[in-house]
């Protein structure tokens, strides 16, 4: 980014807006706000990458937030021991089998070619499906059987959190390696298609396998990231209490304020390091070649430049920095609840904010993720003002004011749509505009 | 003999048939996307809400004619409001032709940024229709529910399965019959059904032999906006009208078209039937069938099925992605890869 005068008080009336919503509202709100715009704009950079530097339309965000979820969550909680016991070796069993189905099929089309390969690849896919079934359906039905209302699922590997973070940008890239794999070097909008397909699926197995995470029973109660302080401990300790006597504030509003503060820190740490690389790799020879293959992939291609090879590893990282994202979701509401994941607010809204904060440029995407993080989530009181206003005139019992009352929250999703039109058509280089 | 005749019965009644009527829903939804990329050459991600937005406007006009005692007997009264939908959707889709996509076509501009722009258009759709009907279930399904009934069926023919056919079910496949004939009547009889075919093989040829784009690309959003409303409609009638369930049968359609080659309408029919009769025969439980075929003692124990219900999207997903690694251009020819 150029630090010039626009720029940065583009991001300083930002802080202003956090400020009074802090004074004039409240600061816990005020925080709130932020680490959702925090994390936000995490995703919002992994799709810019995609987007900005190569031009790959990714709609399926959704999916890639929830395998970060489940990261977070498969490797923060315990293990549960009996149902590992009942089931665990049945679960291993069929992913060896699963395995060796995936080693067969590759080998097969590897080795054979035309009609003998498809009636081969056919026939394993079809057999090995079964197979599998046979030993991991008991298995299945073992462990969700086992105190199905406590757990009924597998746990998890009972480490910090922090490494759920990590686990989850590798999940994500190994979809994204599924996915690139398939359908990149295809017409550009089959890329979209699938990654819908992809999400679509995601959130299904997440739904149904409860095994795994519960399904729609819910993981709640996930432990927070070292840095992060549980509420009863500050209210209980003599530090705080003091502090807050000094600030004139009650010590419960306090602790919820330093724990809210303390997970604001943690996603500003993350945010400025995937910032500082990707600023790093937008500035290096790999940068301008994926803007020279974006702009024209013919002529990339003539100078011998890998097209597909180099769309496949931008879309990986763009969705591993996705999944980072999402697993940061997870941990900061400290529960995973699959059917939390909808599209048009996990996939649709961070385009928003990548085509509002402008295309291509790193800062633009973080810059978008927070405004539109925050209007986003203002829009509702604002839109239920606007309609009280507008309404004000009807009679208290009007049907017709009633029903625009309760419609009220349906605003925001028209208002996104029309600002991303508008910022498509009439700047559609965004609010920071690529060099 | 009769055991065999049981199992087909039983088939028929929970696969074939609701297989060909989702079939003839989806088809209708993939010759719309189909249209829109033949002609305009993007995905058209806003086409689940054109079908919502059709079918919500039909809804409303039927409750008002519902509520006037007018109705059509044992025929739902939807199919009276449809016109009403139709025209709706039609208007609601030329005014975002004329507002969003005309700029882009003047500019020239990637299919990529009218894809973009098609998502905030299904962003603002989305809000549109949950602000004026709601988020909500609404059934408005009337008239008889079955053309035969399954205890009918059982006295007529002694087995000891019944077939049922839903009045819906009926509806949706002798209107499908009628809007694709009718569609193939115009791509293939009329000037301005040839010049759209013109258009879309070809289309600098199409420019210079004097075709007016602007019409053919008006009339391919007349004819999408009717198709979806009607699929909408008719989906709406044989399950129930929910918002959310149209962004979601966004997928299948897609896959739809792709599969049968995206840009030829046949392609799009053959598209819908493999992908809903694949998706229904996958997460079919053949428990029953099974116990029908083979001697008492063999009969299975679980529900044989498949993959459960809620895989269905996985059904299409997996079927796209076989098609794209096989043969990208779809089963009939499509357009470039």
């Amino acid at each position: 980014m150029t630090f010039n005068l626009r720029n940065i008080s583009m991001f300083a009336i930002m802080a202003v807006m956090f400020i009074l919503v802090g004074v004039f509202n409240s600061w816990s709100t005020s925080l709130f706000i932020l680490n959702f715009c925090l994390i936000s704009a995490v995703m919002s950079l992994g799709v810019n990458i995609q987007w900005g530097y190569a031009g790959l339309l990714n709609v399926g965000i959704m999916g890639f937030v929830a395998l970060g979820g489940v990261a977070a969550t498969l490797v923060s909680i315990p293990p549960v021991q009996g149902a590992i016991a009942a089931g665990g070796s049945g679960i291993l069993f069929s992913a060896f089998l699963t395995a060796i189905a995936i080693a067969a099929i590759y080998f097969a089309y590897k080795k054979l070619s035309g009609g003998t390969r498809k009636l081969t690849i056919t026939a394993i896919s079809i057999v090995s499906f079964f197979v599998i079934r046979y030993y991991f359906d008991p298995a299945v039905d073992a462990i969700e059987s086992f105190d199905s209302a406590g757990t009924g699922n597998l746990g998890g590997l009972n480490m910090p959190i922090l490494f759920g973070w990590l686990l989850g940008g590798l999940l994500a890239a190994g979809a994204a390696w599924l996915v690139g794999k398939i359908s990149l070097g295809l017409r550009s909008d089959y890329l979209a298609i699938a990654t819908l397909g992809i999400s679509e699926i995601i959130i299904a197995v997440l739904k149904n396998e409860d095994w795994l995470t519960r399904g729609v029973k819910n993981v709640n109660g996930l432990p927070r990231p070292f840095s992060v302080p549980y509420e009863v401990d500050i209210q209980q300790s003599a530090y705080w209490i003091d502090m807050a006597e000094r600030w004139g504030v009650s010590v419960v509003e306090l602790s919820s304020l330093v724990v809210k503060f303390s997970y604001a820190a943690l996603f500003a740490i993350v945010l400025l390091i995937i910032l500082y690389l990707s600023e790093k790799a937008l500035a290096s020879p790999w940068g301008r070649m994926m803007r020279a293959i974006r702009d024209n992939e013919t002529a990339a291609e003539a100078m011998g430049k890998n097209v597909t090879g180099r769309h496949l590893q931008v879309f990986i990282l763009g969705s591993a920095v996705v999944g980072i994202a999402g697993a940061m979701l997870t941990t900061l509401d400290g529960l995973f609840t699959p059917t939390a994941y909808q599209p048009l607010r996990y996939t649709f809204l961070i385009w928003v904010m990548v085509i509002v904060g402008g295309s291509g440029n790193n800062w633009g995407a973080v810059l978008g993720g927070f405004v539109v993080g925050f209007f986003w989530i203002q829009a509702e009181p604002i839109g239920l003002w606007a309609m009280d206003v507008i309404t004000s005139g009807m009679a208290e019992d009007s049907d017709l004011r009633s029903h625009l009352l309760k419609s009220a929250a349906h605003m925001r999703l028209m208002m996104m749509g029309v600002i991303l039109l508008l910022v498509l058509r009439f700047t559609p280089k965004g609010l920071i505009p690529e060099k | 003999m009769t055991d065999i005749l049981n199992a087909i019965v039983l088939l028929l009644n929970f696969l074939v048939i609701p297989g060909i009527a989702y079939g003839c829903q989806l088809a209708l939804g993939a010759l719309g996307v189909t249209l829109i990329y033949g002609i305009l050459r993007f995905s058209n991600f806003a086409h689940g809400e054109t079908m919502a937005f059709g079918t919500m406007f039909t809804i409303i006009a039927t409750w008002f004619l519902q509520s006037n005692g007018i109705s059509l007997g044992p025929i739902p009264t939807a199919l009276l409001a449809l016109p009403i939908g139709i025209l709706a959707a039609v208007l609601l889709i030329l005014g975002t032709d004329k507002l969003v996509y005309k700029f882009y076509r003047k500019q020239k501009s990637t299919p990529v940024i009218y894809l973009i722009a098609s998502l905030g258009v299904m962003f603002f759709y989305n809000g549109l229709i949950r602000f004026i009907i709601g988020p909500d279930d609404r059934i408005f399904t009337d008239g008889s529910r079955f053309i035969i009934t399954a205890r009918e069926f059982k006295e007529m023919t002694g087995l000891d399965q019944g077939m049922a056919f839903k009045m819906t079910q009926g509806i949706t496949i002798v209107v499908t019959i009628i809007c694709v004939a009718a569609l193939f009547w115009f791509l293939n009889k009329t000037r301005t059904g040839k010049s759209m075919r013109a258009y879309s093989d070809n289309e600098d040829l199409a420019l210079l032999s004097g075709i007016n784009p602007d019409r053919v690309v008006m009339i391919a959003w007349i004819l999408t906006a009717t198709l979806a409303t009607i699929a909408g409609t008719l989906y709406g009638l044989d399950k129930s009208f929910k918002p959310f369930t149209y962004l979601q049968i966004l997928l299948p359609i897609f896959a739809a078209a792709i599969v049968g080659g995206i840009g030829n309408p046949i392609g799009a029919i053959l598209g819908g039937f493999v992908i809903a009769l694949s998706e229904v025969s996958v997460t079919f439980a053949y428990k029953r069938v099974i116990a029908y075929l083979v001697p008492e003692s063999w009969a299975p124990e679980g529900l044989v099925q498949l993959l459960s219900t809620d895989y269905k999207f996985a059904v299409s997903f997996t079927i796209l992605v076989i098609v794209l690694l096989v043969k990208p251009t779809g089963l009939m020819k499509g357009q470039s890869i």
